[in-house]
């Protein structure tokens, strides 16, 4: 009995992995190392990683500076309609992403909420790069929020109650025991904010639209070379999963150099 | 994740065919121009002898599917370019041209642009369908006749390149953009939230739908009788209702 549950463990094991790496390795197969050097000398390919690489950076930015604190306050606090709050700020999760972009359409949109404060402080959004940092933050701030709220409440309260006595106050116990001790656990929910911003397709082109060099991200440039110029969306997403897959495994050395305290 | 997945999963099998081929009814899978939505669904209510699934996008993302293998049962397109070349691939059986439309400079309901030298003002948001979508390539016709200083004014103004008519609807119903182009049909099913104002004749490019039965589609049958429908039967109300024109000839 023992025996056949391990050898079912394998056997999901095996399906999971083809499962998941075959479409993967399917892109790798179809595209020629030619037709790659290829794509990376045309330029709304380049506008387009660059411009992804640029918007990512940004919000992952935004979301680990206001973040790191919102998830702190989450793990060491109780107060009444927390799961509320943590709900909420759960949300984006769940939206799909059409959604999220009508959303932010209603909210920060020119017929939108706060459409004619935005306007009258000079702020416009749709249709330019500061549109798309919005959608990504928004989408993607809760897989950080998540992973940053239960890497504080698992850190050792001992530890925390240690920098207490010996006189540090909350600031300082953030900022100098919880986040280096949680530095690795933060660092995993930052990776995964960031591969969920770059895949971000469908918020950003109903709120900030689809244009080279200012909106027009490495995803939307592949759904749009995906009906004219397949060979060449196939290229573009065999580099956009190269240079995913480079980030996060740097990321996780990183981590990994970096024991907890 | 996997909560995604399986939808997806399902809807994926539905559209390979593994689902709908229960009862006497067949359900064929007609691939159309998001144009056509409106038009189309009407027409199939009409139908009293088959079952109609419909999958709309772009005219060249969809051409895209079934070049790389996707086999709906009837392809529908917002020109007679895109079904002509899946034809002479051996995709598509013999397509004809089956409605007339026209491009209208379409704007929000409450805008007073009312012509398309306006378009060339500095800060005016324009939006446009993306080149390889029907609408993006009518629209690049229309510019390229219009005297180069505005054409360059305008597509300066160009704010976003949608992948097809739904995008640009969707940008000028919620007041993001000034203008866009679109096909009348579009600002007709838009009901208030559009206004289309009509351009000049000799700058109007021929806007031509095609259709065509699928290659080694398995409801060959009832495929020929949505697109004979259409071309002679009862549909052709519905194209007129929702402001389609006849076919030139």
């Amino acid at each position: 009995m023992r025996r056949l549950f391990g050898i079912a463990v394998i056997a999901a094991l095996a399906v999971a992995l083809v499962f998941l790496a075959l479409p993967v390795a399917a892109l790798f197969v179809n595209v020629s190392p030619g037709e790659l050097l290829n794509r990376l000398d045309d330029r709304a390919s380049l506008d387009a990683l660059a411009l992804s690489l640029e918007v990512t950076a940004i919000a992952l930015a935004i979301i680990v500076v206001v973040g790191t604190p919102v998830a702190w306050g989450l793990a060491t606090r109780r107060f009444p309609g927390r799961s509320v709050v943590v709900t909420v700020l759960e949300l984006p999760l769940v939206l799909p992403p059409a959604v999220a972009g009508i959303a932010l359409l209603a909210a920060f949109g020119p017929d939108g909420l706060l459409g004619d404060a935005l306007d009258a402080a000079g702020v416009q959004l749709v249709f330019q790069t500061a549109g798309v940092v919005i959608a990504l933050v928004f989408v993607a701030s809760p897989f950080y929020l998540r992973q940053a709220q239960a890497a504080f409440e698992a850190l050792d309260p001992a530890l925390l109650e240690a920098s207490r006595t010996l006189g540090a106050g909350e600031g300082r116990t953030f900022a100098r025991v919880a986040c280096p001790v949680a530095f690795p656990s933060l660092l995993a929910g930052a990776a995964i904010a960031w591969g969920r911003a770059l895949g971000e397709f469908g918020a950003t082109l109903i709120f900030a639209g689809s244009l080279q060099g200012v909106t027009q991200t490495a995803p939307l440039a592949i759904f749009a070379g995906f009906a004219t110029d397949f060979s060449g969306a196939l290229a573009l997403s065999v580099v956009l999963v190269a240079v995913s897959a480079a980030i996060l495994l740097g990321i996780k050395l990183v981590a990994r150099a970096r024991p907890a305290l | 994740m996997r909560r995604r997945a399986f939808p997806a999963l399902a809807a994926t099998l539905a559209l390979a065919g593994c689902g709908g081929s229960s009862g006497a009814t067949p359900t064929i899978t007609v691939s159309a121009a998001s144009s056509l939505k409106k038009a189309f669904e009407a027409c199939a209510a009409t139908l009293p002898r088959e079952d109609v699934r419909f999958s709309f996008a772009g005219s060249d993302e969809l051409a895209a599917q079934i070049r790389q293998g996707a086999r709906p049962d009837v392809y529908a397109a917002a020109n007679t370019k895109l079904p002509q070349q899946l034809a002479s691939a051996g995709l598509l059986d013999r397509p004809v041209a089956f409605a007339g439309n026209r491009l209208v400079l379409a704007v929000p309901a409450g805008s007073r642009i009312a012509a398309l030298d306006e378009l060339a003002r500095p800060g005016t948001k324009v939006v446009i369908g993306e080149p390889g979508a029907p609408v993006g390539s009518y629209t690049r016709a229309l510019l390229a006749r219009l005297p180069a200083a505005q054409r360059k004014a305008i597509l300066a103004n160009v704010r976003s390149q949608e992948p097809d008519v739904l995008g640009v609807v969707g940008k000028l119903a919620h007041g993001a953009a000034d203008a866009g182009f679109l096909y009348a049909t579009d600002v007709v099913a838009a009901g208030s939230q559009l206004r289309g104002a009509e351009l000049p004749a000799r700058l109007a490019p021929h806007v031509q739908y095609g259709i065509g039965v699928v290659k080694g589609s398995k409801h060959e049958a009832q495929a020929k009788a949505f697109v004979d429908s259409l071309t002679h039967g009862t549909c052709r109300q519905a194209m007129h209702r929702a402001g389609f024109e006849p076919p030139p000839g």
